[in-house]
């Protein structure tokens, strides 16, 4: 694998080294290496049941992997204590595949509930100026007050990144950020995505296996196949690729 | 030796749940405590299942006067009729059906939504959140559920009595202050409480296999729909099962 894409002036917000993780005997992850720069949008393209879940999973320390190193912001996630996992994901943020956003609970109670960590003391003023913040960025300041049942896809999605963006994290992961959306609430996120980054230089790392919202948000793709890292380059020397591992993804 | 594979199933799952359980206890004895979302539990699961208790508990003791009615009449013990009934619906009946309806609603509600929470990835949300998911979720439903059942069972008890004196005077005639005093002159101590700890167990049970089911339940729909209905057998069972060893300890210890 070559890192010779990457910018080389600051150091990487990710870095992992021969990642390796197997449920039972399906070997998902197997030596896979991987690194982020500051500030980049990275895309990993790869078939459904290729490992990209239990990669970003593994960076946030929701799954422990086999073998290998993680390094996020410098520290490795594999040896962290619960503790230190809070505040690492306090600085990284996660958008699930399925939104994730909690059923029982307003769109202003979902966007508390990353406030309530407990080395994070605020006053309601402050609270609610950061709420509004969020569901501002996201353009959906008005559904404040309803519940997420009230909602349609593509606006569960964008409350979701409200959710992610509240703590104003430095990394942010996406898990198939555009599946299941139509393609017109797809572009509108597409466009989100790189808002945000833009506006909060945030580095990061997306699943994905919409060309279009790859194309719209990649500046480098990785592609996993057989778990490991297969080959990595932007999306027009990708698209340009005649491998026949490659080229069925950008037909 | 090979193990049947049922065995080893059931093995596998009584180990989990049993785990699951002591770690409600070494997690939910460290703080931060989730205070809020406890009484917010406790006011959803005692108010939830307070309608349904309390209407089959008044049928219960209705039903039951009338049933026993003759059988007393034919011995001449008629005047007894407050009192036996009373004994049986604070002994047995009361704590079993309501341990049981609150099994059918409570723990049915807690496993399909921890099953929903976990298929949805909630609970991974939770996590990266910086809330325990066990704590939020699993030690407030338990302890939530432990402590409210046995309040439902005191007033489903109540209520049975209640219906009871309804039944005494559909057939006869007798004041609520005779009925009453039948029923506490011979009612004693050890009547009301190894009955009444007993249903904290059942609580307990009912909010942990819901709380376990639901929290390990296998991703998809068909996932949350195994683990709501594995909560209410599994608990219902263990309801006679905890009711068949608390017997034997009260038996034992002299209070029967």
């Amino acid at each position: 694998m070559t890192d010779m894409n990457i910018r080389n002036d600051e150091a990487p917000v990710i870095r992992i080294r021969d990642l390796s993780i197997a449920f039972g005997t399906h070997v998902v992850l197997d030596g896979f290496d991987m690194t982020l720069a500051k500030g980049e949008d990275l895309v990993v393209l790869g078939k459904s049941g290729s490992g990209k879940s239990v990669l970003i999973k593994c960076i946030i320390g929701l799954l422990s992997p086999d073998r290998g190193s993680i390094r996020v912001l410098e520290d490795e996630v594999t040896e962290m204590d619960h503790p230190a996992l809070d505040r690492m994901r306090s600085r990284v943020g996660f958008l699930f595949q399925s939104n994730a956003l909690y059923d029982s609970m307003t769109v202003r109670e979902n966007l508390e509930f990353p406030l309530r960590r407990h080395w994070i003391t605020l006053s309601q003023g402050e609270v609610d100026d950061m709420v509004m913040e969020a569901l501002t960025n996201v353009g959906l300041a008005e559904t404040v007050d309803l519940m997420p049942s009230e909602l349609s896809g593509g606006m569960r999605k964008r409350i979701a990144l409200a959710r992610t963006l509240i703590l104003k994290p430095e990394i942010i992961l996406y898990d198939e950020p555009t599946t299941g959306l139509d393609p017109i609430t797809s572009r509108g996120i597409s466009d989100l995505m790189v808002e945000i980054a833009d506006k909060y230089k945030t580095s990061s790392v997306i699943i994905s296996h919409d060309m279009r919202c790859v194309e719209r948000t990649s500046e480098r793709i990785i592609m996993l196949i057989d778990g490991k890292c297969y080959r990595t380059g932007t999306y027009a020397e990708m698209s340009r690729s005649d491998d026949p591992a490659i080229m069925p993804f950008f037909q | 030796m090979k193990i049947p594979k049922q065995t080893l199933a059931f093995l596998q799952e009584s180990g989990g749940l049993a785990r699951f359980a002591g770690r409600v206890f070494t997690e939910g004895l460290h703080p931060p405590f989730e205070l809020s979302e406890f009484l917010r539990q406790c006011y959803l699961i005692g108010n939830k299942s307070l309608p349904l208790v309390g209407t089959t508990a008044f049928i219960m003791g209705l039903v039951l006067t009338i049933q026993l009615r003759p059988a007393l009449l034919s011995y001449g013990v008629e005047s007894e009729l407050p009192y036996i009934v009373a004994d049986a619906i604070i002994r047995e009946i009361g704590p079993v059906i309501t341990g049981l309806i609150f099994a059918g609603k409570i723990g049915s509600g807690i496993g399909a939504e921890l099953g929903s929470m976990n298929v949805t990835e909630q609970i991974d949300a939770m996590e990266v959140s910086g809330t325990n998911p066990f704590r939020y979720l699993v030690v407030t439903r338990v302890l939530a559920a432990t402590l409210m059942l046995p309040l439902l069972v005191l007033l489903s008890d109540a209520i049975a009595i209640t219906g009871s004196f309804i039944g005494i005077n559909i057939k006869g005639v007798m004041s609520f202050g005779l009925f009453t005093d039948e029923i506490f002159q011979f009612l004693d101590f050890t009547d009301v409480f190894p009955p009444l700890i007993k249903t904290f167990f059942f609580g307990f049970s009912v909010g942990i296999v819901g709380c376990y089911k639901g929290y390990t339940s296998s991703r998809g729909t068909e996932g949350v729909g195994r683990s709501a209905n594995a909560s209410v057998v599994i608990a219902s069972m263990m309801i006679f099962l905890i009711d068949l060893i608390a017997v034997q300890i009260t038996d034992l210890l002299g209070f029967n």
